[in-house]
């Protein structure tokens, strides 16, 4: 029998099904690709921005479960995009809309996904999916909006034969193949918006290392002054150095940072001469390179609502997260490298940011660039090009110096 | 930083009564923020005029002060308790008003007392229109074109840069009081004089009109240190132009993109810095231009506001709670989050659910209101609802609204093109039906695209309208199988099992039966603040029809209170105050108690009130479904007034376990004819009267007993549709156009006892003892509403034989009912004889008062009667009769309504109410006076102009004014007889009689009170409207009743011999 009208999201209802490693099956409608994809199963928590979360390469691999209820309501448009092709795995909602209200929008977020082959279910008891991985723990899943394979054991068999994210490099999936040039700065198109700072007018070089990188955080780089060579994650240290960078930027990205293949040397080398600053993904590979170790998280972080405290200040910036790996602090402190931890997350303690003591060297967790998120930490952007200047400058600039600047 | 050793006693400023604009929201946080301080070892001196507060129990303060909310008295408090520091953005408008008052009469000052959570500087920059546009262009964030204009002149040129259609928003106002939007050029001069008036500044601003934009709020807070998080977003359905608390409104905002929304969420901080609010939370107004992005800046409140109770109850974030632990030092990440228990509140919450909003109007009380919606708020409740979807949580709201709505029916409109013209009508123009004539225009086969156009209404949100509608359409074509496949899924759209019944031409309980039989039952969610990040430890929850439960009910022992729904004209705060009473005493008592409630302005929603809250509408259904799941040993129906109490046969009917008095006895009370019984068995007698099932049967009982009569619906609170009747053509048109009787809803007819006293009685009884709680007094005789007159505890004039009758009657009535728990009994009095008037064996509105006048909480001793406790047991075996006395007065919404007329009658009209207490009478009533903004001259010129037949009785007290050096100004008759007893008057023409007229007089500001009586005929009504109307708006007392005049000269004689004084309420108690 057919479903009551308005209540299957739009269009013709679809069975799908999601079936976790641990038996549990949850049931509702497709829509996205007709497809059958397996991921780790996570969830995020931000109430704006589902478009930012979809098209963020740091979701390869991932079946994502929106805790909103409400998605699809402003559609999809070119300027959200934080990468050339969504890269998750699956997408799970409450209820989608595909009609949208809003004056960007150019399409819905249906067609959004179907095209890049994502299936997507809707008509899901999330909340109940979301404490069972809050208790259980981030666990593999299969998500199947393919009519012919809705049976239950089938699909629970598929997910626990799912590869998952330990031990394999998914940076490789979603790198670019050839290094090019970014020069576009931030979205201005809303009228009445605070100002924006202007640009700084000396240009420096950046290399920016591709592991995933979202559109938003080389926005922002533009907009500090930098001219932006984007490469492959396996660019080898002297042909990066070759581009003449005054400074060096390790991207987010999905994933397992310890089965990134050859990045741990790469940054090492780079770390000897260049200002580094990493984010997310490249904060964790900064952490191996400078000899700590990685820990997975139960669950890990997702969402817009993250109590970031920066330790110099004590001032707690409510930052974007995406991450289920951290950096271990007692193991950096253990490699004896001259590194302080300078953010923490308040919820659980998790270490949201590192500095070098003796070189111009820092990272954080979690995401200044939000998108979607809060833009408290932005501040984290000048921080850098501040300390590539005085770099270049031949400053004995380090990335402690720099975090603690209360001036930021 | 840890909390501050610096202060050690902090006054906490209320908001005063209820008035439109400022409601309960604000005892919810100003109850929060006195338990948070106290709980950090400070001492709390509370300043509040409302006896109907939680916030103004004993308990909740260290000292009380339930006095005039004025400078001198603030002054008098401080020589007393030497406080360290206000706390004034708790409180609302009013309280941030009296400390900007406080700060300009020097007396912070003089007292040496620090204003903590907002400077004054940070409060002139946010209410200043002016100061507030320039702070904004500092930080290049765009405001709508505007000018502030001191004068009319200034105002018109103002006009030629924003052009009409123009906002006019007084300063210093709240719930935009006096604000309206100019369309023609014709109104604009009057809408500016008006808002001018109503401006305690005497300013407001001319303001570019952006309707049709949409409308968004943030909740922000912001700590000493600089951290500042945007605890919640909301979005308005209806467009810019209609008052956010006239709005409906939905969380989180649904369609902003995340650029959108943190451009926003930028402006809100960069805002919050800007004016420089130091510590606690705000509440930020834009508008957004749908046609591209574009934003401007409304205006923001440095206080907390209805938004924040409303953004707190949505999300689980108490904002009050904590704005007050910052004002005391605290940063947000040294407070906890007490949901998760593990995390601090330095974080955004993220909800998994949509919560609705929808306002409450009272029009059907005010017929000669204009009920279009505009930028002066007019609603008088709210409610809020949560569901998992749009839909669901819109469906919820409005069957949690009682309007006799359980869906969106559709609406009564004649047939053919005049019916179509009605529809569109009411879709062009904002007013409280248009969610429904909405549903009926896509019924119709109106696209979306076009109800945008014309409603403005964001198409997200008309679209969800259209598949209820449709999903309608297609339940309402169902065969069986369909009904049963298709119901899990109409339940998940949030359709009521009455609008299903309605659809599928069945009965409520039919639709619940098929429910149970396919196992289609609502499961409960929490509300976690976190989308289930972490856990929740506070069962805080709503219904939802999905796979998990998460209610976990315990197996303690357990009582379920039902609250009052939405508050409205006749059942207001004072119930949501008995059932948190109610939660007190049985929790104390080692009970688990769980509230029902559906009201987010209440300190009853607040999740650390009773152990368990569902968040709910108050109907047959969902209570049912609660009771099923938490299977409690006693439900109490009887302190949330007619809501809960309409409840009680049904749910005894299906097994609900109701405690307290029988549901048999309300019934004993309300039918007329077991009523009748019951009197006679007693031998108490009655007003002759009757019942009438038709319009003949009213003629042949008015017939009967003799006019006047006064008529009523049965089953009615607040005197709805209540009504004097002077003559069978006046009867005949009640018939017609007030009522619709028949046998099912008859009308009563009462013989009307004229110069009648009346008197409110609150008793409690355990079923063997009656104990009379308070006997109280009206000052207007009978026909003024009880809710509308004032009264006085104990009584001041009544002889002792009376009294001694009353309390021998209200003990055999209550004995008979049955009644196990409160009961309210209203008698006249009159010639010595003592009538019934009516009783009702539940909680009344004047618990709250009756039990601050006395010193004991008679709310919890009835809750612990209804679970097995004796009177002998808790203590309370004979009345207490205090020493002082108690004077509640009401307070009216009738400045927001210009057209209506002040004149009180049997149809209850205030929404508030204030408490006088002092050691005689005509300084308590003083006092209620002042705190209800009828400020009393202690000299001047008293205004007179009564009716006839009461000449010869307004002659004492004008004496009284004249001795006391009043000059009299009269109108020719009133004048005439006033000379006769050698009183001198000036003589004035009526208004309609050309000047110099009674209007002049009060508009010249000549008139310092006014006396007004008038013959209950229309054509006298209509002459004298103007008059007090002018005074009204001139804010110049009045009395409208002899009954009144006579009061306010014996309270001007006791303000003139010696002025106020304060004393706590616990010094008051203490000395009982």
């Amino acid at each position: 029998m057919k479903a009551l009208l308005g209540s299957a999201g739009s269009g013709p209802a679809r069975e799908a099904a999601l079936a976790l490693a641990d038996g549990t099956v949850y049931r509702g409608h497709g829509f996205g690709a007709s497809a059958v994809r397996d991921g780790e199963v996570i969830f995020n928590t931000s109430m704006t921005g589902y478009q930012e979360i979809v098209s963020d390469p740091s979701y390869a691999g991932q079946i994502v479960t929106m805790t909103y209820t409400q998605i699809g309501n402003v559609g999809v448009n070119p300027e959200d995009d934080e990468s050339r092709r969504p890269f998750l795995s699956g997408f799970v909602v409450k209820e989608f809309f595909d009609e949208p209200s809003n004056w960007r929008a150019r399409g819905g977020i249906d067609g959004f996904l179907a095209e890049a082959g994502v299936p997507g279910i809707c008509g899901v008891d999330t909340r109940a999916l979301v404490r069972r991985i809050r208790d259980a723990g981030a666990q593999a899943g299969v998500l199947s909006t393919d009519p012919a394979l809705q049976a239950a054991d089938e699909l629970v068999a598929l997910a626990r034969r799912a590869p998952g994210l330990d031990g394999h490099d998914w940076v490789a999936k979603v790198t670019c193949d050839d290094p090019y040039r970014w020069d576009e700065g931030r979205w201005g198109g809303v009228g009445g918006q605070l100002p924006a700072p202007p640009r700084p007018e000396r240009r420096l070089e950046l290399v920016a290392y591709d592991f995933g990188i979202k559109r938003s955080i080389l926005r922002l780089l533009v907009e500090q002054g930098f001219s932006v060579t984007v490469v492959p994650a396996n660019t080898p240290a002297r042909e990066a150095l070759a581009l003449g960078p005054d400074g060096v930027f390790l991207s987010n990205g999905p994933g397992d940072p310890r089965a990134v293949r050859g990045v741990r040397e790469i940054v090492r080398e780079l770390a000897e001469s260049k200002p580094l600053f990493g984010i997310c993904l490249g904060h964790q590979i900064l952490g191996l390179a400078l000899g700590g170790e990685i820990r997975k998280l139960k669950f890990g972080h997702h969402g817009g609502n993250q109590p970031g405290q920066d330790l110099a200040t004590g001032r707690v910036a409510i930052c974007a997260e995406n991450h289920g790996y951290a950096v271990d602090a007692e193991s950096l402190r253990e490699a004896g490298e001259p590194v302080d931890v300078t953010h923490v997350n308040l919820n659980d303690g998790t270490v949201e940011g590192l500095a070098h003591r003796t070189k111009p060297i820092f990272s954080v967790q979690y995401h200044p660039e939000a998108s979607p998120g809060p833009h408290d930490a932005s501040y984290l952007f000048s921080r850098f090009r501040d300390m590539v200047e005085r770099h270049a400058a031949g400053d004995a600039v380090t990335g402690a110096l720099v975090a603690t600047n209360q001036a930021c | 930083m840890p909390r501050r050793e610096d202060i050690n006693t902090i006054m906490v400023i209320g908001s005063g009564p209820i008035v439109i604009g400022q409601a309960c929201e604000f005892d919810y946080s100003g109850t929060q923020a006195c338990k948070a301080l106290r709980e950090d070892g400070y001492r709390v001196v509370l300043l509040n005029s409302n006896p109907a507060t939680i916030m103004t129990d004993p308990e909740t303060a260290d000292h009380t002060y339930i006095e005039p909310m004025t400078v001198e008295a603030v002054e008098r408090i401080m020589e007393v308790e030497h406080p360290d520091a206000l706390l004034p953005t708790i409180g609302g408008q009013t309280a941030l008003n009296l400390a900007v008052a406080l700060a300009d009469a020097g007396v912070l000052e003089r007292h040496g007392v620090q204003l903590i959570g907002a400077s004054l500087a940070a409060i002139h920059k946010a209410e200043d229109r002016e100061l507030f546009r320039a702070a904004m262009d500092r930080i290049g964030l765009e405001v709508p074109i505007s000018g502030v204009a001191k004068c009319l002149e200034q105002a018109r040129e103002i006009l030629k840069r924003t052009e009409l259609p123009a906002i006019i928003r007084p300063s210093f106002t709240m719930g935009g009081t006096g604000g309206s939007v100019a369309y023609q050029d014709g109104d604009f001069d009057g809408l500016v004089e008006w808002a001018l008036d109503q401006s305690p500044s005497g300013e407001c601003l001319i303001e570019q009109s952006v309707l049709g934009w949409k409308e968004y709020e943030l909740e922000v807070m912001r700590d000493h240190a600089d951290n500042v998080v945007v605890v919640c977003s909301i979005e308005n359905f209806d467009a810019m132009g209609v008052h956010t608390g006239d709005s409906i409104t939905v969380a989180p905002a649904q369609t902003l993109t995340d650029r959108e929304y943190q451009v926003m969420r930028d402006a809100a901080v960069a805002i919050m810095r800007e004016i420089g609010v130091d510590t606690g939370g705000s509440n930020v107004q834009f508008g957004v231009d749908p046609k591209d992005g574009s934003l401007v800046v409304i205006e923001m409140n440095p206080r907390v506001s209805r938004s924040s109770a409303l953004a707190s109850k949505a999300t689980g974030f108490p904002i009050a709670k904590i704005a007050a632990k910052l004002a005391v030092g605290y940063s947000l990440d040294e407070v906890r989050n007490d949901i998760t228990r593990e995390t601090p509140a330095s974080f955004e919450p993220t909800i998994d659910y949509v919560v609705t909003k929808v306002p409450r109007f009272t029009f059907e009380k005010f017929p000669a209101a204009d009920n279009t919606l505009t930028t002066q708020m007019k609603s008088v409740g709210e409610v809020m609802a949560i569901g998992r979807t749009f839909k669901e949580s819109l469906q919820k709201a409005i069957r949690s609204l009682e309007i006799g709505h359980a869906g969106f029916e559709t609406p009564a409109l004649p047939d053919g093109t005049q019916g179509e013209e009605m529809l569109w009508g009411s879709i062009d123009v904002p007013r409280p039906g248009r969610p429904w004539a909405i549903a009926e225009a896509l019924r119709r086969g109106a696209s979306v695209e076009e109800l945008h156009r014309r409603s403005l209404i964001d198409p997200w949100f008309l679209r969800r309208i259209k598949e209820i509608v449709d999903a309608e359409a297609d339940l309402a074509r169902a065969d069986t199988a369909q009904r049963e496949a298709w119901l899990r899924q109409a339940k998940q759209l949030g359709f009521s099992d009455a609008r299903l019944a309605d659809l599928w031409q069945t009965s409520e309980s039919e639709v619940r039966t098929l429910r149970h039989r396919l196992g289609v039952r609502p499961v409960y969610k929490r509300v976690d603040t976190c989308g289930a990040e972490f856990e929740a430890h506070t069962p805080y929850l709503y219904s939802t029809y999905e796979d998990e439960c998460e209610a976990r009910p315990s197996d303690r022992k357990k009582i379920m209170i039902l609250g009052g729904g939405p508050n409205r004209i006749g059942q207001g705060i004072e119930f949501d105050y008995c059932c948190v009473h109610a939660v007190f005493a049985l929790r104390d008592a080692g009970f688990e108690t769980i509230m029902v409630n559906c009201n987010p302005e209440t300190v009853s929603t607040d999740y650390d009130t009773s152990d368990r809250l569902y968040f709910e509408p108050l109907t047959l259904e969902d209570v049912l479904a609660i009771s099923d799941t938490e299977k409690p040993d006693g439900i109490i129906v009887q302190f949330g007034g007619q809501t809960p109490l309409k409840l009680a046969v049904p749910l005894e009917q299906a097994g609900a376990p109701i405690i307290g008095t029988p549901p048999d006895a309300i019934d004993r009370a309300e039918d007329r004819e077991r009523f009748d019984e019951l009197l006679e068995t007693l031998g108490l007698q009655r007003p002759a009267g009757g019942v009438a099932r038709s319009a003949g049967e009213a003629e042949a009982v008015a017939e009967r007993i003799g006019f006047p009569v006064l008529v009523r619906p049965s089953y009615v609170l607040g005197g709805r549709a209540m009504q004097i009747v002077q003559d069978v053509a006046a009867l005949r048109n009640y018939m017609r156009f007030a009522v619709r009787a028949s046998a099912a809803h008859p009308v009563l007819i009462d013989c009307f006892l004229n110069d009648a006293i009346e008197v409110d009685v609150d008793a409690i009884c355990d079923g063997e003892r009656v104990v009379v709680g308070g006997i109280m007094e009206h000052i207007e005789e009978a026909g003024v509403h009880s809710g509308d007159s004032a009264c006085s505890l104990p009584p001041y004039s009544l002889p002792s034989e009376v009294i001694e009758q009353i309390v021998e009657s209200t003990r055999k009535l209550a004995l008979e009912l049955g009644v196990l728990g409160l009961m309210n009994v209203q008698y006249a009095v009159k010639q010595g004889e003592l009538y019934v008037i009516e009783v009702n064996p539940r909680a009344s509105r004047t618990v709250p008062f009756v039990s601050k006048a006395i010193g004991r909480p008679l709310a919890k001793l009835a809750a612990l009667v209804m679970v097995g406790k004796s009177l002998d047991e808790l203590g309370l075996t004979e009345e207490i009769i205090p020493g002082h006395y108690s004077v509640k007065e009401a307070v009216f919404p009738f400045v927001k309504f210009p057209g209506v007329d002040t004149l009180l009658g049997p149809e209850m009209k205030s929404t508030g109410e204030v408490m006088g207490i002092d050691s005689d009478f005509g300084r308590a009533f003083a006092k209620a006076q002042i705190q209800a903004g009828n400020s009393l001259p202690v000299g001047g010129t008293v205004l007179v102009s009564v009716r006839s037949d009461e000449h010869e009785q307004v002659v004492q007290p004008v004496r009284s004014l004249v001795e006391n050096g009043f000059k009299v100004v009269a109108t020719r008759g009133t004048a005439r007889v006033l000379l006769e007893h050698g009183i001198e008057s000036t003589t004035l023409n009526k208004a309609h009689e050309g000047s110099p007229h009674t209007v002049d007089c009060i508009e010249s500001g000549e008139a310092n009170l006014v006396i007004n009586t008038v013959a209950p005929d229309t054509k006298a009504i209509e002459d004298s409207f103007s008059m007090r109307r002018a005074a009204l708006q001139r804010g110049i007392p009045y009395c409208t009743t002899l009954a009144a005049a006579r009061a306010s000269a014996g309270a001007i004689r006791a303000l003139q011999q010696e002025s106020i004084g304060v004393r706590s309420l616990q010094e008051i108690h203490a000395k009982m």
